[in-house]
């Protein structure tokens, strides 16, 4: 101020002008810092916050229409359209039912085992970063998050497909979310959660993704569902293909690019490690879908598309655990195994022990996803990614060919920890579903197809396909003809 | 007059229409038909499960015609469909009482 003093009060006023037009000018050096860091920190949260919006819903689009296309082309037709639904539904049931307790039992401060109750009703979750990602919104690492929730018990449905009526479907997967995946997404991911290797977890295991909080936990529930259901009517003896393999082969693809948001955008920053989640998680479906026909074709004779499209989507569940952790080089390696290992699942273990999972959620996703898990372990690279620290914040070997061999030791108790809570859980509140509802369609109705018995619609309604439809479904054993011609009438 | 339906292999069905239509045959009807003698289907794996397709692919070719060309038009055809191997069809020979052509109301010959 002593310059407009020199100046005189004429000049004055044209000189405060002239400062309001050039503040800079009259700036500190700690202003104009100040100004600068909180432009650098909007643009690090823009190209962030882009990034994991758009990652969002890729991961959205995996269950729908992913997996609805995946799992639909499987099943019979006449239960096409009750099967995209138990996808489809997961979309508004587990939004609802996130927004409301299921954010905050999985991700707010609470006990080692599950969340607290801060977050309840969203209460506090705004535009403003959270703890667990400084640079988003906290709102954006929510909805993320809630994407996860949607496809985990949709992967579910996989294994009790075309027999399971759709109001105990319903209730089954609200409890298993509260039961199971709550609980687990809190101990592995959630600030001081018992498995949680970076927020102070008592068993330090890695899950980049969710091989553990989403593949485990669904796939060994899904094994508990098929057994607990029993078999499909006429199972194996009926002729029971796939109904429309060009829709899994859509719904693969679909998965395989929707995969890149659930794998890189766990990066939850759009830096190098979502670069690296993105190139393994590519490189792993590749490799495990070579991996899939290679065995199918030396023992079965026929390299087959749906053996391709399994592997390609067993590969992308083996490296979900591992994406952050290991080299482009090792996930080609991961991916390959778990290809192989999935096919003989699928195939072999499937066919001894007798129980029908019937669009193999647990073959691929649990079998898979311990697959992954454990190679998690034996991968990790400290160079990728830093996990462990000594005291004076050098980097420990994480895996266990870099030395660290406890680590897979860490993988299996995580994995156990996962397979007991969801198959126990799943056992129970199937019991207690059973006990509302029922869980399973009358006969009568299983062989009237789900979509028309649960929905009242039906999938194709052009009147050739109609007629043709029943002279496909007619089985080879005599009895059930009359059965399928009665569909007709219908 | 009489009725031919020939059952063949659908690849074949444009030399079969061709040979027809060189004997004067004015018009045909076919379906997409399955079913099986003695060729048997095939297998089809998904997963690792066997299903047995046993109900082939077939067209089914249905002609009626003066009673004086049936052995030409049965001619042709076995000569048309035939590869020498199981599944290559039958030919049924029928008797058709009447034929109306509902444009005009004809009826006989004159209505095929």
């Amino acid at each position: 101020m002593s310059k407009e003093r020199i100046i005189g009060h004429g000049v004055s006023v044209l000189s405060t002008a002239m400062l309001a037009v050039l503040p800079a000018a009259a700036q500190t050096v700690e202003e104009r810092l100040a100004t600068a860091e909180a432009a650098i920190g909007n643009a690090q949260t823009a190209g962030d916050n882009a990034w994991m919006l758009v990652c969002s819903a890729l991961v959205l689009m995996m269950t729908g229409p992913g997996l609805a296309l995946f799992y639909g082309g499987l099943v019979r037709r006449k239960n096409v359209l009750a099967t995209m639904m138990q996808s489809f539904i997961m979309m508004a049931v587990m939004t609802v039912l996130w927004a409301l307790i299921g954010y905050s039992l999985s991700f707010a401060k609470g006990s080692p085992f599950i969340g607290g109750l801060d977050y309840l009703f969203l209460k506090g979750v705004g535009t403003a970063p959270s703890g667990y990602a400084a640079t988003i919104p906290h709102l954006t690492f929510m909805v993320f998050q809630l994407m996860f929730a949607i496809i985990t018990p949709a992967l579910i449905t996989g294994a009790f497909a075309e027999r399971m009526k759709f109001s105990a479907m319903l209730l089954f997967c609200t409890l298993w979310a509260v039961v199971v995946y709550f609980p687990l997404a809190h101990m592995v991911w959630g600030d001081g959660g018992y498995l949680n290797a970076f927020l102070g977890g008592k068993i330090p295991a890695l899950d980049f993704a969710g091989g553990t909080v989403v593949h485990i936990s669904s796939g060994f529930s899904a094994l508990v569902c098929a057994i607990y259901l029993g078999k499909r009517l006429g199972y194996p003896k009926m002729q029971m293909m796939p109904h429309n393999l060009v829709l899994s082969v859509i719904g693969a693809c679909l998965l395989w690019v929707g995969w890149f948001g659930f794998n890189a955008g766990s990066a939850v920053a759009a830096g190098g490690l979502a670069s690296n989640a993105f190139v393994t998680t590519h490189f792993g479906a590749a490799s495990a879908a070579l991996g899939w026909l290679l065995i199918e074709w030396i023992r079965l004779g026929k390299p087959t598309v749906l053996g391709g499209i399994s592997g390609a989507v067993a590969g992308l569940v083996g490296i979900t655990p591992a994406a952050g952790f290991v080299t482009p080089m090792s996930a080609l390696l991961i991916g390959f195994i778990a290809g192989v290992v999935c096919f003989v699942a699928v195939t072999e273990l499937k066919k001894r022990l007798g129980y029908d999972d019937s669009l193999d959620a647990f073959g691929v996703h649990g079998v898979g996803g311990f697959t992954g898990a454990i190679l998690t372990g034996v991968f990790a690279n400290s160079a990728v990614n830093t996990v462990f620290k000594d005291e004076a914040g050098n980097a420990l070997p994480s895996g266990l060919l870099e030395g660290n061999g406890k680590q897979v030791l860490n993988q299996l108790l995580a994995a156990l920890i996962a397979i007991v809570l969801g198959m126990v859980a799943s056992w129970i509140i199937l019991k207690v579903v059973d006990l509302l509802v029922g869980v399973r369609v009358s006969g009568e109705n299983e062989t009237l197809g789900l979509d028309v018995s649960q929905h009242g619609e039906e999938g194709y309604n052009l009147d050739f396909d109609y007629v043709s439809s029943a002279t496909l479904s007619v089985p080879s054993n005599g009895s059930s003809v009359s059965a399928a011609a009665n569909i007709v009438h219908e | 007059m009489k009725k031919i339906e020939a059952i063949i292999r659908p690849h074949l069905l444009e030399g079969v229409k061709d040979s027809l239509q060189a004997l004067g045959v004015q018009g045909m009807t076919i379906s997409e038909v399955k079913g099986f003698g003695r060729q048997k289907g095939h297998t089809e794996v998904y997963r690792g499960s066997e299903y047995k397709v046993e109900f082939v692919p077939k067209v089914k070719v249905e002609v009626v015609v003066d009673d004086e060309i049936v052995e030409g038009v049965v001619e042709s055809i076995v000569k048309t469909a035939r590869t020498g191997k199981f599944g290559d069809g039958k030919i049924f020979v029928l008797p058709v009482e009447e034929a109306i052509r509902i444009r005009t109301g004809e009826h006989g010959l004159n209505a095929v």
